[in-house]
């Protein structure tokens, strides 16, 4: 027999209850948030672990929680190197996933990362400008030289991309494909300076394009975390409109979202986070593009969860490349770029075989 | 206390869409039908009433000029529902309704927003769907939570473009049945552009006719749905009949020229 359809209008309650099944999706969601935070505490305890010494597990919890009685030298070690180091993961990893995640969201394009448009070659650029050249884009950093101008240069072609998009009529294909032009315009710009440079240049040069956590510092991881603390609370607050876009611009436009301010707003705000990252720890690809693609299979795009989920992945992802970093080869500091590249894409081409679900 | 549009002009790049469209009214607790070949600038008319397309002229809902409401009081009062529904996201489907709640501050309080999305996928027959996900749904499927979407919005003009295009022939009574059974009890104004002569016929009770971005004619479905002005409109030969007791039907006999021939 034909439903009465006019139960809604008269506000009938329905019979069928969805609203437990969407909060029990909602405490399954919870839960696997709740695993991947403890598996990355877990991991940061590795990462502060593991490293010359073989310091026993008590001695570093120990030297973490009550630094005055653990032994001097392994204080020193704990908390002037491992910790700024695995910390540094963590706000890295979350940074760039976070900003990956957005930007696949609001350029609707699951290949959008801030490899792929071209922030992280802009920052090696500027990082070459500092090596390479000895050239400051603002004077006065001193040792933070290579530092500020990957950041500057960074946030210069974020820029770039953002002015186009102001533009009438310019879609948002035309800013990805902007974003890859950029790519290959500061790849290029790049190996100018690769070309022009000293041996011991080129050398410090391609150690820091493929990234390192070995240059860490508490001040740089709070700038970095600083980044974060700017950034989150907006991605939160705009979580329903950024959700909307997902469906499409129109649509959105239906729902009430002001798409084009929304967009220029995000994109900012991801190049900040991308740029900081890349900034202190060198280009670092496949984080931001595969976070969030991990993120989504897991809990979908309901950007309440699925912005936390892709937040803890990245900042589980990168703990795991540093650990790896330290023990492929005993005694030997790996780059992380390499590890991210080399070990992650077979795990992720793996993990989307195996789902066997849409990604996009 | 009605929807009244003057004057209304629209270019996309450098083509004018719409030309001085005027005289139209549709009122509250009516089903409204906008009615035309492709291309005669429906979905562009829709689009400009909700501000979504840039649009000179003059829009008054319920006495309110539009053009000095602002974004987001503007979708708190209309909703438009895209013709194309199709986006595949990684949302279940309870969650793409519920969103239509959350983008906006809407009247009503936000602890009935879960009841008013179970009551909407109840109303249309998705509450088995509720935690299936929108790229593992029919095309159909898709455009009934579309629909679920503009429901749990409870605004006070709704402008579907083409809502039943993907619907069987049972959702698609069921669904416009309900629309003009909402407008009837919510007193809303609602409005759908819709291909379907016979359909149109039936549910509105006001149509709106648009050829080339002009309008061609208004009144109600007897008043505007003759042979010769569907002829005029659709370059059609119909049969159009109003039997007693039953539902009007209008029956596309030919076209009056052949695919490739032009107007004389």
């Amino acid at each position: 027999m034909p439903r009465s359809l006019t139960a809604a209008a008269t506000h009938h309650p329905a019979p069928e209850d969805s609203i437990s099944r969407y909060h029990a999706r909602r405490r399954r969601h919870y839960w696997l948030l709740a695993a991947m935070v403890i598996v990355t505490i877990g991991a940061v305890i590795a990462d502060i672990s593991i490293g010359p010494g073989n310091y026993p597990l008590q001695d570093i919890i120990t030297a973490v929680i009550h630094p005055s009685e653990a032994p001097r030298i392994l204080a020193v070690v704990i908390w002037e190197i491992r910790l700024p180091v695995a910390l540094m993961a963590i706000v890295v990893g979350t940074s760039l996933a976070v900003a990956g995640a957005e930007m696949q969201t609001i350029l609707n394009n699951p290949l959008a990362d801030p490899f792929n448009l071209g922030i992280t070659q802009a920052a090696s650029f500027g990082a070459a400008l500092a090596i390479v050249l000895g050239f400051a884009v603002i004077p006065g950093f001193g040792p933070l030289l290579t530092t500020i101008n990957a950041f500057v240069l960074a946030m210069f072609s974020s820029l770039i991309i953002w002015s186009i998009s102001r533009l009438r009529g310019v879609s948002i294909q035309t800013m990805v494909l902007m974003g890859i032009a950029l790519m290959f315009f500061f790849n290029s710009l790049q190996g100018i300076l690769q070309y022009i440079a000293s041996a011991e240049a080129l050398q410090q040069l391609i150690f820091w394009t493929l990234g390192s956590l070995s240059r860490s510092s508490w001040p740089k991881v709070g700038l970095a975390a600083l980044a974060l603390v700017i950034t989150l609370p907006f991605f939160f607050s705009a979580g329903w409109r950024l959700t909307a876009l997902r469906l499409g611009d129109l649509h959105a436009k239906a729902l009430g979202v002001n798409v084009g301010r929304l967009r220029l707003t995000v994109l900012m705000c991801s190049s900040l986070l991308a740029a900081t990252a890349v900034a202190f720890v060198g280009a670092v690809p496949f984080v931001g593009l595969v976070a969030p693609h991990i993120a989504r299979l897991l809990v979908g795009e309901d950007q309440r969860i699925f912005l936390p989920m892709s937040a803890l992945t990245g900042a589980l992802l990168m703990s795991l490349t540093s650990i790896l970093s330290k023990t492929l080869i005993p005694g030997v500091l790996l780059p992380i770029g390499i590890i991210t590249a080399l070990i992650g894409l077979p795990f992720f081409i793996s993990l989307i075989l195996k789902s066997r679900k849409e990604l996009w | 206390m009605s929807l009244t549009v003057e004057n209304l002009s629209a270019t996309l790049g450098r083509t004018q869409i719409l030309h001085d469209v005027s005289g139209l009214h549709a009122r509250p607790g009516e089903v409204t039908a906008l009615i035309g070949p492709n291309g005669a600038g429906k979905s562009t008319l829709l689009k400009a009433i909700a501000g979504i397309e840039r649009a000179r002229g003059n829009i008054m809902l319920d006495d309110h000029d539009m053009s000095s409401l602002g974004f987001a009081e503007r979708a708190s009062r209309l909703y438009y529902l895209p013709q194309d529904v199709g986006s595949r996201a990684a949302l279940s489907v309870f969650e793409a309704v519920l969103l239509a709640r959350r983008t906006v501050a809407l009247p009503g309080q936000r602890s009935n927003d879960l009841q008013l999305t179970q009551d909407a996928l109840y109303a249309l027959e998705l509450e088995h769907y509720a935690e299936r996900e929108l790229g593992q749904l029919s095309g159909g499927q898709r455009q009934r939570v579309a629909i679920a979407q503009a429901i749990v919005r409870s605004p006070r003009l709704l402008m579907l473009d083409e809502p039943t295009s993907a619907l069987d022939l049972h959702h698609q009574l069921q669904v416009l049945d309900w629309l003009s059974c909402l407008a009837r009890e919510r007193n809303m104004i609602i409005i759908i552009a819709i291909h379907d002569l016979s359909m149109a016929a039936r549910f509105a009770s006001h149509i709106w006719v648009m050829k080339d971005g002009r309008t061609e004619a208004t009144g109600s479905p007897h008043e505007v749905l003759t042979p010769d002005r569907l002829r005029a409109v659709y370059a059609i030969e119909t049969h159009v009949e109003w039997p007693e007791g039953e539902p009007p039907r209008i029956t596309p006999l030919a076209a009056t020229r052949r695919l490739g021939e032009r107007e004389h």
